[in-house]
């Protein structure tokens, strides 16, 4: 017999000045293969045109339905609801400012972000379109397209205790985005232009090692290992910088 | 109210409104871009497979070049496209690659030596050559001579939406996102850029402009089932039409991709057919082959997507609770190849369908996908109608795709004419001064608040769900793949009824914020409208032409019907006005045989019956 299955949706309209924080519960029969994606929009179809929540794409690529769905950041999208209890508590993803009920405002923090690491190729060579494109290995075009695949959801700011604790700390985003460039040949920033950027507390300092980013990635970055290769890249300049022969 | 000042809005954030918003503000100009979504959500970032280039790197692209690719273009329009833009896009397609690869693309690259790829359920050896070492390499796609298909894994859209959004960053173009242009100011003669709504607090704001660009994608949401994502859905169209002097070009053509997935209608990439998938029927047998001997899986989408159509009609499709499909088999392609090349395909096979393409077949049907007509533009992009108002990407009909747009081909128009028409739009900026006339804009920003306070507390009956539930409803029932006079007729008939009932909604919360169900209810009527362009235009088009398939009609009739279809619509009436011109002013390539999809061709020479 299908579920009958009950949503506790955090709602509040910052906008509207009758509106109070509080979680609002919803009941919806489970249907087949019944996701996030459906589930909620039957609900504001049904039963609440005001809910407020964010879904494009509805396939894992765009990273629009980022929320904490029973306590865990997620994609809302690709959640099914048999892989839950029938009890479902949805709230906004912390660390981004409310839009309303389920939506956050990501758009800001990653654009700031992405200002910040000056996410970028940074070069003096200019476009010949005239020239062939200039040759890469595949094998480290393929390096790079893996720490490409980041869809800035925000689920590893959210699930971040840092960041939950300082507004100014970059994130596992920030310091996967620099690992990114670090292996680009095309980037031609020296090892100490991205450590002015991260080597401090708003960056690679600030990390505790919850490894939260990472258990929530859904792409299944390796983030903790980008953290370790920024730390160690940086370990090393710092060790030439003191050793004077090997300067 | 407030009111912003730029130089060029761009209405829409993905690949085309990035590029030609960065072309504005390399040359100096303040360029702002709006975006429902942060401009790395759009719909471009969904773009799996490929962009089209004819760089002939790859052992199986050797040989290309921009005349090749011209000739497929034009074939896979079904000679419905403007071949002065075919031309134009196919020479600086190269060139416009090249410039992603400089600005970070990571293109999966030449690797010299032997390897083995599949073609039609066959393995086959290619060896690529030492010299081409590192060079940007390509996969296969559909209805094309050579591999030309650019690609990084299976992520290309997101990978050169991620690279041009770093670009626009790097290059100050503002970006405004959550906001949505609810129409456009003008005198009439002239744009003056939009009345938009703040997605984050519900405000209106007027944002004035010397120039305006339309960029908006696609607008397959007026579909009920469509790989688009939730976003696409022909804001930008309504508003140009909505002007009553732009006009929408051929927008009874609209695509269907062979590979949705059922029953999420989500996409998986047409690179799975170009790697050697195979489509299989009820008896687990590949069929393909014998309705298209030479191009099998690989003839364009509009031919593969009928030609499963027919097939599931012989009673060979896969019965399920969500209707019938038909099978993609990739397993022969192999774990590294799958969970590498194909990895997005695989993420959402596992997510959404909870199956392992490695070892399990994918259930797919055809599923809409993508809209050639758009907003009319010259070959400058320069819409018809409005000075100062331009479009590029999916929401126009800068048209090079005609009646049917091959696989890559988007990604690729995307930055091309994002390229093209950013440089005409340089050219215009320079030569041009305009003045705001503030009884314009006030009666533009006043008409938006009438309808907002009409729709919480007007007399109006109507609920925004069930109304776009019933315009979906009929879109996909009678103006889908196979198209008639008796199904066009009746869905033009309910679907002015369903316009008259979208004139008439009223809210069911208070509206009050970033309410979804407002901007719902502010976008719907207008989605009726193209919901009415598509259906009438393919009840007018008494002829076959690429993805519009007429059964009652089945050639391609060039003699009456080699012309676009332009769809105008003033304000107050419950039907566009159609009118035609020309498909292409110059001809370098003659109508003829596209050499797939059969059907007989009623040739321009023939005299009238």
């Amino acid at each position: 017999m299908a579920r009958k299955l009950i949503f506790n949706i955090f709602r509040y309209n910052p906008m509207d000045p009758s509106s109070k924080p509080e979680m609002k519960k919803f009941k919806l029969e489970e249907t087949e293969n019944l996701n996030l994606f459906v589930a909620l929009n039957k609900i504001r179809e049904e039963q609440d045109p005001s809910l407020q929540f964010d879904f494009c794409c509805r396939a894992g690529i765009c990273g629009a339905c980022a929320m904490v769905i029973n306590g865990r950041p997620g994609l809302a999208c690709h959640t099914k609801a048999k892989d839950l209890p029938a009890d479902i508590t949805l709230m906004p993803l912390p660390g981004f400012k409310l839009v309303g009920d389920l939506s956050v405002d990501t758009g800001t923090w990653f654009r700031s972000m992405n200002e910040k690491v000056r996410s970028w190729i940074h070069t003096d060579g200019e476009f010949d379109p005239n020239a062939e494109e200039e040759r890469m290995d595949n094998s480290v075009a393929e390096q790079i397209y893996e720490l490409e695949r980041c869809i800035e959801c925000g689920c590893c700011v959210g699930a971040c205790a840092t960041a939950q604790m300082r507004e100014d700390f970059l994130g596992a985003v920030a310091l996967n985005r620099i690992a990114r460039f670090i292996i680009d040949p095309r980037d031609k920033r020296q090892e100490k232009d991205y450590f002015e950027v991260v080597g401090t507390d708003q960056g690679i300092f600030g990390c505790m090692g919850l490894l939260g980013c990472e258990d929530v990635c859904p792409k299944h970055l390796p983030l903790q290992d980008q953290l370790a290769f920024v730390r160690r890249r940086m370990g090393m300049y710092a060790l030439k910088k003191i050793i004077p022969w090997k300067n | 109210m407030q009111i912003i000042y730029t130089d060029l809005l761009c209405i829409g954030s993905g690949l085309a409104g990035e590029r030609v918003a960065i072309e504005a503000a390399q040359a100096g100009f303040e360029a702002i871009c709006l975006s429902l979504v942060p401009p790395r959500r759009s719909h471009s970032s969904a773009a799996q497979g490929g962009m089209q280039a004819s760089l002939g790197n790859c052992i199986k692209g050797e040989g290309d070049c921009p005349d090749v690719h011209f000739q497929d273009t034009v074939k896979g329009s079904d000679w419905g496209c403007d071949q002065e833009v075919v031309r134009m896009f196919a020479d600086n397609a190269p060139l416009a690659i090249r410039q992603m690869a400089y600005w970070g693309v990571p293109w999966n690259r030449v690797v010299p030596g032997k390897s083995s790829y599949y073609k039609g359920g066959e393995k086959l050896e290619k060896e690529e050559k030492k010299d081409r070492e590192g060079l940007i390499t390509a996969r296969d796609f559909g209805g094309t001579a050579k591999w030309r298909a650019c690609y990084c894994s299976d992520g290309t859209g997101h990978a050169m939406l991620y690279t041009l959004d770093n670009v626009a960053v790097q290059s100050g173009v503002k970006v405004h996102d959550r906001t949505e242009a609810i129409s456009l100011i003008h005198d009439g003669e002239k744009c003056l850029g939009a009345v938009v709504r703040c997605l984050k607090t519900g405000e209106l704001r007027a944002y004035l402009a010397k120039a305006t660009l339309i960029a908006t994608g696609g607008f397959g949401r007026i579909y009920r089932a469509s790989t688009n994502a939730v976003i696409n859905d022909g804001g930008g169209l309504i508003i140009a039409l909505d002007t009553g002097v732009v006009p929408l070009g051929n927008m009874e053509a609209v695509q269907f991709h062979p590979t949705g997935i059922v029953p999420t209608d989500i996409l998986v990439t047409e690179g799975c057919r170009g790697d050697g998938g195979t489509l299989l029927d009820v008896n687990l047998e590949r069929f393909m082959h014998v309705y298209e001997p030479e191009k099998a899986e690989l003839a364009s989408r509009d031919v593969v997507s009928r030609r499963m159509t027919e097939h599931i009609r012989k009673g060979l499709g896969v019965k399920s609770s969500y209707g019938e499909h038909l099978w993609l088999d990739i397993r022969h392609l192999g774990k590294q190849h799958i969970t590498t090349k194909l990895r997005e395909v695989y993420e959402i096979c596992k997510n959404f369908l909870g199956i392992d393409p490695i070892t399990e077949l994918i259930p797919v049907r055809p599923t809409q996908h993508y809209s050639m007509g758009g907003v009319r533009t010259n070959k400058d992009g320069a819409a018809y109608g409005l000075k100062g108002l331009f479009s590029a990407g999916e929401a126009s009909c800068w048209d090079m795709h005609g009646f049917n747009r091959l696989g890559g081909n988007s990604l690729a128009e995307t930055v091309v004419a994002g390229m093209i028409v950013g440089e005409k739009i340089v050219e215009f900026l320079k030569g041009y001064e305009t003045g705001f006339d503030t009884k314009v804009v006030n009666s533009a920003l006043r008409k938006q608040q009438e309808r907002m306070a009409d729709l919480v507390s007007g007399d109006g009956k109507e609920g925004v769900f069930e109304v776009r539930d019933a315009m979906q409803d009929v879109l996909m029932d009678y103006v889908g793949i196979f198209r008639n006079e008796k199904d066009l007729a009746l869905a033009v008939d309910k679907l002015k009824e369903i316009h008259k009932r979208a004139g008439n909604l009223k809210l069911k919360s208070n509206g009050t914020g970033a309410n979804p169900e407002m901007a719902l209810a502010l976008r719907l009527p207008g989605m009726v409208r193209l919901a009415l362009c598509v259906a009438y235009g393919a009840l007018e088009r008494k002829e076959s032409r690429g993805s519009h398939a007429r059964e009652d009609f089945p050639e391609r009739n060039d003699r009456d019907w080699l012309v676009r279809t332009l769809a105008y619509w003033k304000e107050g009436e419950d039907l566009p006005e159609l009118k035609y011109e020309p498909a292409t002013k110059v001809v370098e390539l003659p109508p003829g045989d596209r050499g797939y999809g059969g059907g007989k061709i009623i040739s321009a020479e023939t005299k009238e019956a």
